[in-house]
């Protein structure tokens, strides 16, 4: 129950924010007797007038008022006292069931206040833990880095030994070619002295030269075959 | 300690004008006082973990009395004798 007009004219944002948790709410209220009368009262008179002194002036102060008719009895105490009877009948009887009803749910709202703490809490954890070792794994990044290294020696021996490859069979389709060149030209130049020189003999050799050639030829064969019959 | 620092209950009867002169008296100050009134009262025996009837029950009384209060000139004529 809170009166929101007056709630209006309250400062707000006076002090610096304060991130310390809130102070917890005090467990019992003031001390109230008969529900009515809080215990100040009691305490206040005591010293003077000991346990029934406030009794006493409640006893007097309801008869002095009454007597002088201050209050006056009417319909209204009537309804009053009716009213009274039946609220602190109900108050008696059901009051602890209430309160147990109001602590359940408070303790409702402070659990799920707590779990989602305690859930904020193992996440973080997780993640700390999370954190280790991923720390721990950016040690064996040396090794990686090791791999790698090899890996691109590796590559780089690799595309060396194709250059390599690549320039000795250039450099031997070259002189193949040079070689083959020499060879051609010698073959060429050989065939080209072989038909000369038989083109000149042949011219060289005269129509007389030919008769003679063929009747010393034929005089040889006549003398084989003379030499062959003897020998069979 | 000096007058103008004590609260109410704690000033002495024949001080009482005196404790008053010293109050804020501007509707702002009044203003002010019943503010902090009801959030004493209301920290006090309604804002806590475990209350009982004692916090609204008082409010109900005060207002009961509060009404007695404004409807007395009305009330004072439904006497039963007309001399105490």
């Amino acid at each position: 129950v809170t009166f929101s007009v007056l709630h209006t004219t309250r400062p707000l944002h006076t002090t610096q924010q304060c991130l310390a948790p809130l102070p917890p709410l005090p467990e019992k209220g003031g001390e109230v007797r008969h529900g009515l009368i809080p215990e100040e009262y009691f305490q206040f008179l005591y010293p003077k007038t000991g346990v029934t002194g406030p009794y006493m002036l409640g006893t007097g102060l309801l008869l002095y008022l009454l007597s002088k008719e201050i209050y006056v009895i009417n319909h209204e105490t009537v309804a009053a006292a009716c009213i009274l009877t039946v609220i602190i009948y109900i108050v008696k009887k059901y009051g602890s069931d209430v309160a147990a009803f109001a602590d359940k749910l408070n303790e409702e709202k402070v659990g799920k206040a707590l779990a989602v703490k305690n859930e904020a809490i193992k996440d973080l954890e997780t993640a700390i833990e999370e954190e280790k070792k991923e720390q721990w794994r950016v040690e064996g990044r040396s090794y990686l880095f090791d791999a790698k290294r090899n890996n691109i020696a590796m590559l780089l021996e690799t595309n060396y030994r194709e250059r390599l490859l690549m320039v000795y069979n250039e450099v031997k389709k070259r002189l193949d070619y040079q070689v083959e060149m020499q060879n051609l030209k010698r073959q060429k130049e050989q065939d080209h002295m072989i038909q000369w020189v038989e083109k000149n003999v042949i011219q060289s050799i005269t129509p007389q030269q030919q008769k003679e050639s063929i009747a010393k030829c034929i005089l040889d064969l006549k003398a084989l075959s003379k030499s062959a019959q003897a020998a069979v | 300690g000096p007058l103008s620092e004590r609260r109410l209950l704690d000033v002495r009867l024949g001080e009482l004008p005196a404790w008053l002169a010293t109050r804020d008296l501007s509707p702002r100050g009044l203003l002010g006082g019943m503010q902090k009134a009801w959030s004493s009262y209301y920290d006090r025996y309604i804002n806590v973990r475990r209350g009982g009837p004692a916090g609204i029950s008082m409010l109900l009384a005060g207002y009961c009395l509060l009404g007695y209060g404004w409807n007395y000139q009305h009330i004072k004529r439904h006497r039963w004798r007309k001399y105490h």
